[in-house]
């Protein structure tokens, strides 16, 4: 089911403003990849143009070449709503339906594609919160609204949705930054679960989070304000957070920058 | 030697004097009592003047004791807030006198009578009579209204949040619509007049003024729409696309039931404003003193068309009626307004 994802040689812009220059790295199937780096390098935009998502901002496009599992998603036949079918994606701040239920949350994804059956459904439902570990918590309350739940709860609630349409691969920007650190750890160990059968993408700002979950970890940064992010350097976790070959990534992870 | 010594609160955070919490409502009750005594008195007269006299009187009283006793920047305090009292009683003095006075004078006629019958074969100084056939009418030419701008700005609406993104186009049908706002009505009934009428050769109808409304109705329609999709946070609309939804259900079943609510208030206010249009009417629909059921064939009448006819009769009958049918048209805007809420209470955003 996991997918491999190649980008190669992609610029990004916003308008005229290039924000990132020359990113070029491998995604390998069933692993966790972390985007570390500075605000503005660049991280997040490198992660919404794997899926598209970048389009949704007027003026934004991109240069060079994303595959998955050999394909180009920029293909000129690609349609760009069934890219983001097969990649998934859970954002930094919790944004369940508000109007729907917990039940309707899940399912949103595969109603809103074509009709399926209640009894359909109803096992996705049951599946896709297991998946997120949800599932004990709300399994008695499914018809309460989403929004009523915490903040960790919601955001796992994301997750559920996203896993609903069983994508290839899941990205996520900045999961758990705006959830305390227990909601934090459910989340992580959540991610451990799925890489089993998902390509994973993080972005986050906290780089003990990145040593923990990730397997392998990609550093962007900026020359300076004004100049598009760059990719760095990308590597094992193991190898970028002990023994990195780069001056600039040494210097972030210690802690002497940014 | 410190400087505590010689000065106990060198920061001044030691407060002056304080005034009790009554002491404003007892300020304004002498002020009112006093002032009752002055008009006894000297020559001064009316309820306006007494009213506007007491806010000043009040206001300068009150902020004289205060600056004695609590200081100058409690008084500008004070001050300040019972202007903001004084302000939104005066402000709603107007509105509950409205209320007040319809109501009592409408109860006079609101009876079955009067909801179940016409004013066919009624005279000005017949006690009889009612406005069974301008309620019917009303409720046609408003539904019809309803039914073309309510889709209608609906859809230019969507087309400016969420298609639009400021192109040109969108930009220019934006300042039509806010033109069209402050359009006066008489120029929308004079407009279907002269098209619907002398061009195209109908004749007067309720659906000459359904049109009419639909004019006036479609840009309140739309700015109100507007303002509420954008209200609905991108993050939402980012969710459903991140899901492999397309835009046009995303719009449907994300966007547009989250702002459901919001936009209902909306329709409501364009139906109140339209409901109570006497002149876009009077130009199209005409009035009539019978019952007329079709919308599209002969004049009919309308409720603010029958209070504005009655209110003219130099008969007290006539005058109860046009008061009664004053009442009618509130109580119609509030019993759509209450039943639109109550339906769109179910679907509104939950859980906050």
């Amino acid at each position: 089911m996991a997918k491999r994802i190649e980008v190669s040689d992609l610029n990004v812009y916003y308008g005229a403003f290039q924000a990132v220059e020359g990113v070029t790295l491998t995604v390998e199937p069933r692993s966790i990849t972390a985007f570390i780096g500075p605000s503005g390098c660049g991280k997040s935009t490198v992660l919404r143009t794997l899926n598209r998502m970048h389009e949704v901002i007027p003026g934004a496009r991109v240069e060079g070449k994303v595959l998955l599992d050999g394909e180009d998603i920029y293909g000129s036949d690609i349609d760009p709503v069934n890219v983001r079918r097969t990649i998934g994606m859970v954002f930094q701040k919790p944004n369940p339906f508000p109007t729907m239920s917990i039940y309707e949350n899940v399912v949103a994804g595969l109603k809103l594609q074509r009709k399926y059956k209640r009894p359909e459904l109803d096992i996705v439902v049951e599946k896709s919160l297991r998946g997120a570990n949800l599932w004990e918590e709300v399994k008695d309350r499914l018809d309460r609204p989403g929004a009523g739940l915490s903040g960790g709860q919601q955001q796992r609630l994301c997750i559920a949705r996203a896993i609903s349409v069983e994508p290839q691969v899941l990205l996520m920007d900045e999961p758990c930054s705006a959830l305390d650190p227990i909601s934090t750890l459910a989340i992580e160990d959540l991610m451990q679960e799925l890489k089993e059968r998902y390509t994973i993408v993080i972005v986050t700002h906290n780089m003990q989070q990145a040593a923990r979950v990730s397997d392998k970890t990609a550093f962007f940064n900026l020359a300076a304000t004004g100049k598009p992010g760059k990719l760095v350097e990308v590597g094992n976790t193991t190898m970028i957070f002990n023994n990195p070959t780069q001056r600039a990534t040494e210097d972030y992870i210690s802690g002497r920058f940014g | 030697m410190t400087l505590t010594a010689l000065d106990p609160d060198p920061l001044h955070l030691a407060s002056k004097g304080r005034l009790p919490r009554w002491a404003s409502p007892a300020i304004a009750l002498a002020c009112a009592v006093l002032l009752l005594l002055v008009f006894a008195i000297t020559p001064a007269d009316g309820r306006a003047d007494y009213l506007v006299t007491l806010a000043v009187v009040f206001l300068v009283v009150q902020f004289a004791i205060s600056y004695a006793v609590e200081g100058g920047r409690k008084a500008r305090d004070r001050l300040a807030a019972a202007a903001a009292v004084t302000g939104l009683f005066l402000a709603l003095l107007p509105l509950v006198a409205i209320l007040g006075f319809t109501i009592v004078k409408g109860m006079k006629r609101f009876d079955v009578t009067f909801l179940t019958h016409s004013m066919r074969n009624v005279a000005d100084s017949d006690p009889g009579g009612g406005a069974y056939h301008a309620i019917i009418g009303t409720l046609e030419q408003v539904g019809i209204a309803s039914l073309f701008s309510v889709p209608l700005g609906l859809l230019v609406s969507i087309y400016l949040v969420e298609y639009g993104g400021g192109r040109r186009f969108a930009r220019l049908v934006s300042t039509f619509v806010d033109v069209m706002t402050g359009l006066p009505s008489i120029i929308a009934g004079l407009f279907v007049l002269s098209f619907w009428g002398l061009v195209l050769h109908q004749g007067f109808s309720g659906f000459a003024g359904s049109l009419a409304l639909t004019v006036i109705m479609l840009p309140v329609v739309v700015r109100t729409t507007e303002e509420m999709l954008r209200l609905v946070p991108p993050a939402l609309r980012e969710a459903a696309f991140a899901l492999g939804v397309r835009k046009w259900r995303t719009v449907l079943s994300v966007v547009l039931p989250t702002a459901l609510a919001g936009i209902t208030t909306g329709v409501m206010l364009a139906v109140a404003r339209v409901v109570g249009e006497t002149a876009p009417v009077l130009l199209t629909v005409f009035g009539t003193s019978s019952i007329n059921t079709n919308p599209f064939s002969g004049p009919q009448e309308s409720l603010p068309l029958f209070v504005f006819s009655e209110a003219g009769l130099p008969n007290n009958t006539a005058v109860d009626r046009a008061w009664s049918g004053a009442l009618t048209l509130i109580i119609l805007v509030l019993l759509l307004t209450t039943a639109a809420r109550l339906l769109t209470r179910r679907s509104a955003p939950r859980g906050r």
